[in-house]
């Protein structure tokens, strides 16, 4: 059986959400093709009017496209970039991305949970990013989230699985699926949430601060993929230290 | 005085959308318009006359995570 | 039949109600559709049922391998499929580990508290046709409903032992026991207990939000069997006899208000392994969708019955018992876990070293003897009991017991939230 997973009815094999931000556009195609990315992330701005290269151009004909709400700092103004990311014609995707701190950029979960429920009920695809809280994740699961987006560690910083008790929870309690969002620095770290049971993972500058960027972009998919494998294999045994106990605890049983 | 971006643009008035952008070099197939705070619709674009005093929006995708 | 052991003639009865009761117990077509909600019994939209239903029909036990057990040990938390695996008969020779494992849950979430509290019977009068049960209608034993007099008496003495929070059982007859009569009983129960739950035949969320208002904040029903096709052939007569409107009880009680539910099946009835999966399950998708609500487990086993001394827990042994507790401690670490006086002294000393956070004490599963109990008098008319009890210490007994293991006697640490005047706690 393909092993899949499904964001509002679309049915996706693979598990890396690659980010296009800060690097160089010549080089998406490449990296979208090393990743082997079925999804990536884009964000809106006001348009120059001088002539310049057209992202769109160079991403490759069937990649589902994710516009983010960055810039965001209320939910009416991510459901306004909704509306105009939705305008360009690019399908129904859209990450909810609201920040009221320019200084760690942490998401706003109670705006995030307004959005997601304005825009669920308006038909959008809504994946969203927040700071791993199980009962905001209840709550973005009951406004209509399609995917629960926790973040790993502060945005671009690339520290790994920060927030691993936290993820682990979502994962457990959560039945949509969990994919892990910002602050993923390695492979390894991608591999590690991939085995811990999260869907996918959405990662973009650990790839873009890389030496060889579509290099980076096909080990973070090898170790995606090995994460998963391990994941739905399950994990050995993890041999204790320590001794039999001396006074046995079922040795009271009878019959 | 019509302000488009946040910039003023005194030639705008009276234009229709598609004509404004197509004059300035904005990619028409790769935008998305708001006026005065309402999205325009991509194919209204031709119909649309500028007024006076209108904010416009012009957007685009760029690289994001 | 595999359930004979379980019919017993009573002489007292004759003509039209022998007839019927005799053709109830060989003619399935005489009895009614035990999935068919009755008149008046309310349908809620809820997919809890089938989700716990689908899981139980394809759990393969057998299919399970110490491979699979040891895995499941070995990880931190504990899916379904772990549950399955320590629920499987792969899982027995894991008895230790299992205990092990069960003992740091219980500990990480209760930590050395064990509950106390007792059961009131305060009427054993029954509509119900349940042929492994001491109250059932057509069993020839002294019916009983106490007044409120007779309550608040059993009350006070109960009280004054030292306990502090009350579980009170009727039989289940809404004609002879009903809802504002519970209410009643629920009211007097507040001015002498901190925590109030009950054990009554299933009511709409209405009906659980009344009793609610009257101070009770916990429902326990068991479903007895999670198999509609046996439970058919167990109940076979009355409002109990429709199964999904018992499944749905818990979440109708969450939906009045209630803070709490307790859920069980009665092992040995079918299938133990199947039940109790299916249990761990109904407590497992209900608390995912009322994460607020507090939720426990009980285990019983068969035990005899007067007029049936025969009725024993078949293939449930005491290790089998043991290893599902185990089983359910590592896969619902929240979930309170009782172990009534249907168990002998020994096992209820030993489990609550491993997973048991509530042991009753000074039980009697009679109607209205707890004063002849505590005082030597005898009462004139009490009840029969729904069942042999197997551990008949009292309170003090009990909460010495429970020192005597190092572990830590609870009697109540309850907070009414919403009480009237706030104050009550």
């Amino acid at each position: 059986m393909k092993d899949t997973f499904t964001l509002g009815g679309h049915e996706f094999t693979s598990r890396f959400i690659l980010g296009s931000g800060k690097y160089n556009l010549s080089l998406i195609k490449a990296a979208i093709e090393d990743a082997g990315a079925e999804i990536i992330t884009l964000a809106l701005r006001r348009a120059n009017t001088k002539k310049e290269e057209n992202i769109l151009d160079y991403i490759p004909e069937g990649v589902t496209l994710l516009p983010n709400t960055s810039g965001a700092r209320t939910a009416e103004e991510a459901v306004r970039i909704a509306h105009l990311a939705r305008e360009m014609g690019c399908g129904d995707f859209v990450k909810i991305e609201i920040m009221r701190d320019s200084k760690y950029l942490l998401p706003d979960n109670y705006e995030t949970i307004r959005a997601t429920e304005i825009l669920a009920k308006e038909g959008y695809v809504v994946m969203p990013y927040m700071y791993p809280d199980l009962n905001v994740a209840r709550s973005l699961a009951a406004a209509g989230a399609a995917c629960i987006m926790p973040l790993a560690a502060p945005i671009g910083s690339n520290k790994g699985l920060a927030t691993k008790e936290f993820i682990q929870i979502l994962i457990d309690e959560i039945e949509l699926p969990i994919i892990v969002d910002a602050g993923i620095g390695r492979p390894s770290q991608a591999c590690e949430a991939m085995e811990m049971g999260a869907a996918a993972i959405m990662a973009n500058t650990a790839i873009a601060t890389a030496g060889d960027i579509p290099a980076m972009a096909g080990a973070f998919k090898k170790a995606i993929e090995a994460g998963r494998t391990a994941y739905l294999t399950g994990m050995g045994r993890v041999l204790q230290r320590g001794s039999e106990a001396s006074d046995p605890l079922t040795g009271f049983l009878g019959d | 005085m019509v302000t488009v971006n946040g910039e003023q643009a005194a030639d705008a008035a009276g234009k229709t959308i598609l004509d404004y952008l197509t004059e300035h070099g904005y990619p028409g197939r790769y935008v998305a318009v708001e006026c005065n705070g309402e999205i325009v619709p991509k194919a209204t674009f031709e119909e649309r006359v500028i007024q006076d005093g209108d904010t416009i929006e012009v957007v685009r995708f760029v690289g994001g995570g | 039949m595999e359930e004979n052991q379980f019919l017993i003639e009573n002489s007292a009865l004759t003509g039209e109600a022998l007839e019927k009761k005799r053709r109830l117990e060989q003619d399935p077509s005489s009895r009614t559709d035990h999935m068919a909600y009755m008149e008046g019994m309310e349908q809620i939209q809820s997919d809890v049922r089938e989700r716990v239903m689908a899981q139980t029909a394809a759990y393969d036990y057998d299919r399970y391998t110490a491979a699979d057990v040891a895995a499941a040990l070995s990880h931190d938390t504990c899916t379904i499929e772990d549950f399955k695996a320590l629920l499987s008969p792969a899982a027995l020779p894991f008895l230790e580990q299992m205990a092990e494992k069960a003992q740091l849950e219980t500990r990480k979430h209760f930590g050395n508290s064990v509950y106390i509290f007792t059961p009131l019977y305060i009427a054993n009068y029954c509509e119900n046709y349940c042929i492994y049960c001491g109250f059932n209608c057509y069993n020839q034993i002294h019916r009983k409903k106490l007044t409120m007099e007779e309550i608040e008496r059993e009350m006070k003495v109960i009280a004054d032992s030292g306990i502090e929070e009350i579980l009170m059982l009727t039989g289940e007859s809404r004609k002879m026991s009903d809802l504002n009569y519970i209410g009643e009983a629920c009211k007097l129960a507040r001015k002498y207990f901190r925590n109030v739950g009950l054990e009554i035949y299933p009511v709409n969320a209405d009906e659980y939000a009344y009793l609610h208002q009257c101070g009770a904040d916990y429902i326990t029903v068991f479903q007895e069997t999670y198999n509609p096709d046996k439970y058919e052939t167990l109940h076979l007569m009355g409002h109990k006899r429709v199964w999904p409107y018992r499944f749905e009880a818990q979440e109708r009680a969450l939906r009045g208000g209630m803070r709490g539910v307790g859920f069980s099946a009665l092992l040995g009835l079918d299938d133990f392994r199947k039940d109790a999966l299916a249990t761990g399950l109904h407590v497992y998708y209900l608390q995912r969708k009322y994460p607020h609500a507090e939720m426990s487990l009980s285990c019983p086993r068969l035990r005899p019955i007067i007029n049936n001394e025969k009725i024993n827990p078949r293939d449930v042994h005491e290790k089998q018992l043991c290893q599902i507790l185990c089983a359910y401690r590592i896969f619902l670490p929240f979930a309170g876990i009782t172990v009534s006086s249907r168990e002998n002294a020994r096992f209820r000393n030993g489990i609550i070293r491993i997973a048991a956070t509530k042991v009753s004490a000074g039980v009697s599963t009679g109607i209205g003897d707890h004063e002849a109990k505590y005082s030597g008098k005898e009462e004139a008319a009490a009840g029969d009991e729904q069942f042999e009890i197997a551990d008949s210490r009292s309170f003090d007994e009990m909460y010495d017991a429970i020192c005597a293991q190092g572990l830590q006697p609870v009697l109540n640490d309850y907070i009414y939230t919403d009480a009237e005047d706030g104050s009550r706690f």
